[in-house]
């Protein structure tokens, strides 16, 4: 369905959200950098920004989150309190980028893919995306190159497109989306049909991801690893700034005759993540971890879950301390 | 109103400040009693991310005691870890925690006397700046997550 | 920076060293680390003001220490890194050849430890004036404004470990943080487990830290956490007259000590 949401309907919006009772994220200026962040007042938003340095997938996906929590009674009986999905509330994610909600897609893949993880469902289904296409890019974007554009529809609930007077053009694309638009009928007024392209960024295609799908199959030997990775210093910059990355721990916390099991935040890329009680590690050196890096995300990933791990916002070249370029190194796969 | 009594927890060396203790207890000298003892082997034990526990598990206040320079049954573990202290009081302080919370002394297996004075100044001292209530209120953030 | 590549060719020619670590380009004018390893290749050489990296990092990676004998790109900082890696056994004593550039750009070869520790007497890298201001700046602050301060930064820390892995002294094959039993410090990023990695960081590194800042240009989230490791460099040099990174010979600072350490809190 596509509608106008003008200009200044947009803290209007804002305020019916609120009074619906919805958690709203946005991007806001933390003084250095853009973030997604618990918002109270419209004028924090930030509307003009390219992208935020972490990726929305910590609202679906939080650094850590409890699975159960365990209390020894006194007669040494033991309750057990699972996660509820009761305790996340209603959130509305308003200002994220096309490509971190199909980033949230490769999320859900992965977390339901078998049995689904009840945590991340629940988090999913209570959170409608609010997503606004790109009119700008930078250097380090390539979601042309991932199958994707400025203005992927994908993963969002509503799309909204920067027009002309500031004004957006809404394509509502879900149930969660109608379900919104129903709630604030009078502020999306009619609108006719456009040609959205050309209101956004221009990502110039450097590479094909189902080329370098294809090309994984038969390097995993090739010496491109090593010499990629030579320059790696095995941190997690890039896996938690990356909106599909969802390696995760499992930890207890346990204080004597209580506890609670949690999930957090792990990367691929650090030594001890294969590491073996035996105190073997199949992936012994940093090379080894990085393929498996982008097998996992260009190869492993369409295989099992259909999707691929990567959707080109370009963070991790945004964020690396020692400026590895994906893109650069990509390209130098696709070329094999 | 409820008076505050200070948790303080007590990090001592075996060879002098645990018998420095037992002494004041066996000299019949009455002291605080909120200090609790921890006996480590020596001073150069005490890893400062031993304190860090303590203070994130609701300690209000920390005594980390052990024989006098010179003294050492290992020779040089108390230089080690005098050392370690003057760096730790300089990195802790600059990230904004409370030094006064933390007491450090000399007492030998003679100075039983040294000790309960140790001990009640260290108590006067907490007592007068109540509990560690902004620590440890960020160390609960985790433990008390609900989802 | 064409004495630089000939000199870096001629190296690798005469197999002097087997492994060249400097400067290259990437595709979009940024800066990376290069391996060079052929001597064709030492045209991608550069040196310019981008050129911030702390290279000393590489020495003790695996896959780098493989390769053979290194020559390393050096700004001051990374010569002081060699000099302390050399101090603390992680690399052989000249078993580096350091192609130094002064803090005036200047190229120098050092062939020689010896030499790079003749060199440092003439000074150290200057910490830059930005952290100095916000360095002063937290000293005046009363106890809560630094801990507010730190609170505030510090809840910002994902533990994606770069300021770890970026610094050339934290080279341990398993950190402290990565021990589960017991389990120091919390493994995700929590208010108080982000504190306590970042006091420990720095007590871990305290005389040892050669300011090189590498940790706080790592930091994704812009974090000054290179202060804490600055402040401890300040502290050690105070109390203990150590200063990292001079010496191919200093004993640790924290697994020293002196009969006369001077404090004034013990009672």
């Amino acid at each position: 369905m596509i509608k106008l949401l003008k200009k200044s309907s947009f803290e209007i919006f804002f305020k019916n959200l609120q009074t619906q009772g919805k958690t709203i994220y946005a991007p806001k200026n933390n003084g250095k950098k853009i973030e997604f962040s618990k918002i109270d007042n419209f004028a924090d938003i930030v509307f003009d920004y390219i992208k935020s340095n972490q990726s929305t997938k910590e609202i679906v996906f939080p650094r850590y989150h409890k699975v159960f929590r365990y209390t020894k009674q006194a007669d040494d009986t033991v309750v057990l309190q699972d996660f509820s999905a009761d305790s996340v509330p209603e959130t509305v994610v308003i200002g994220q980028r096309p490509c971190d909600a199909v980033g949230i897609l490769a999320l859900k893949a992965i977390f339901e893919t078998d049995i689904a993880d009840k945590p991340f469902t629940a988090r999913f289904n209570k959170t409608s995306f609010i997503t606004i296409s790109c009119t700008k890019s930078d250097e380090n974007c390539f979601c042309t190159s991932s199958g994707l554009n400025p203005g992927s529809t994908e993963g969002s609930d509503i799309l909204l497109t920067p027009i002309e007077n500031g004004d957006y053009y809404a394509e509502i694309l879900t149930e969660k989306g109608t379900k919104i638009l129903e709630a604030n009928a009078s502020l999306f007024e009619d609108s006719p049909e456009i040609d959205k392209n050309k209101y956004l960024a221009k990502v110039e295609v450097r590479f094909d991801n189902k080329i370098i799908h294809e090309k994984l199959n038969t390097i995993f030997d090739h010496e491109t690893w090593v010499e990629q990775s030579l320059q790696c210093i095995g941190c997690g910059a890039c896996a938690y700034v990356c909106p599909a990355c969802a390696c995760f721990d499992i930890l207890d916390e346990d204080n004597g005759r209580s506890g609670f099991r949690y999930k957090c935040w792990d990367s691929c890329g650090f030594g001890n993540f294969t590491i073996h009680t035996s105190g073997h590690n199949p992936r012994e050196v940093q090379s080894q971890r990085w393929r498996q890096r982008i097998y996992h995300k260009f190869s492993y990933m369409p295989k099992r879950e259909h999707v691929f791990g990567c959707v080109g916002c370009g963070r991790c070249t945004d964020v690396c301390p020692v400026n590895m370029n994906i893109m650069e190194h990509l390209q130098t796969i696709n070329a094999l | 109103m409820e008076v505050f009594e200070p948790k303080i927890v007590a990090f001592v060396c075996n060879w002098c400040t645990y018998a420095g203790a037992d002494l004041t207890g066996t000299s019949r000298i009455k002291y605080a009693t909120n200090v609790k003892i921890i006996r480590f082997p020596c001073t150069g034990r005490i890893d400062f991310m031993l304190l860090m526990k303590a203070l994130s598990n609701g300690a209000d206040g920390i005594i980390v005691s052990g024989c006098h320079p010179n003294d050492c049954h290992y020779t040089s573990g108390n230089f080690h870890a005098r050392r370690r202290w003057m760096m730790f009081r300089g990195v802790a302080s600059y990230l904004g925690i409370d030094l006064r919370r933390i007491t450090f002394s000399w007492v030998s297996a003679a100075e039983g006397a040294k000790w309960a004075e140790v001990v009640n100044k260290a108590t006067d001292e907490i007592t007068k700046l109540g509990p560690n209530e902004a620590y440890v209120k960020t160390a609960k953030k985790f433990q008390s997550m609900d989802n | 920076m064409e004495e630089l590549r000939n000199r870096a060719k001629q190296l690798l020619e005469a197999k002097t060293v087997d492994v060249v670590i400097g400067y290259g380009e990437t595709l979009n004018n940024k800066i990376k680390a290069v391996f060079i390893r052929k001597p064709e290749d030492a045209v991608k050489l550069v040196y310019d003001e981008r050129c911030t990296q702390n290279l000393g990092v590489y020495l003790t990676k695996h896959e780098v220490k493989h390769f053979g004998k290194p020559a390393i790109v050096a700004s001051v900082s990374t010569m002081r890194t060699v000099l302390q890696l050399c101090s603390e056994k992680q690399v052989k004593d000249d078993g580096v050849l350091v192609l130094g550039v002064t803090l005036e750009g200047k190229f120098l070869e050092f062939p020689t430890f010896k030499t790079v520790e003749t060199f440092m007497e003439k000074g150290v890298q200057p910490i830059p004036a930005k952290d100095l201001e916000l360095m002063a700046k937290i000293e005046t602050m009363s106890l809560d404004e630094r801990w507010a301060f730190w609170q505030e930064e510090l809840q910002k820390c994902t533990k994606c470990y770069a300021c770890r892995a970026s610094c050339p002294m934290c080279y341990c094959n398993r950190c402290m943080v990565d021990y589960n039993q017991p389990q120091w410090i919390s493994v995700p990023s929590t208010e108080i487990g982000n504190l306590e990695w970042h006091l420990m960081r720095a007590m871990h590194l305290a005389g040892r830290c050669v300011n090189c800042g590498e940790c706080g240009r790592a930091c994704p989230q812009e974090i000054p956490i290179h202060l804490l490791t600055f402040k401890a460099s300040e502290e050690a040099q105070n109390q203990f007259g150590a200063v990292a990174g001079l010496s191919s010979t200093m004993p640790s600072t924290l697994s020293s000590w002196k009969p006369n350490d001077k404090e004034n809190f013990i009672q």
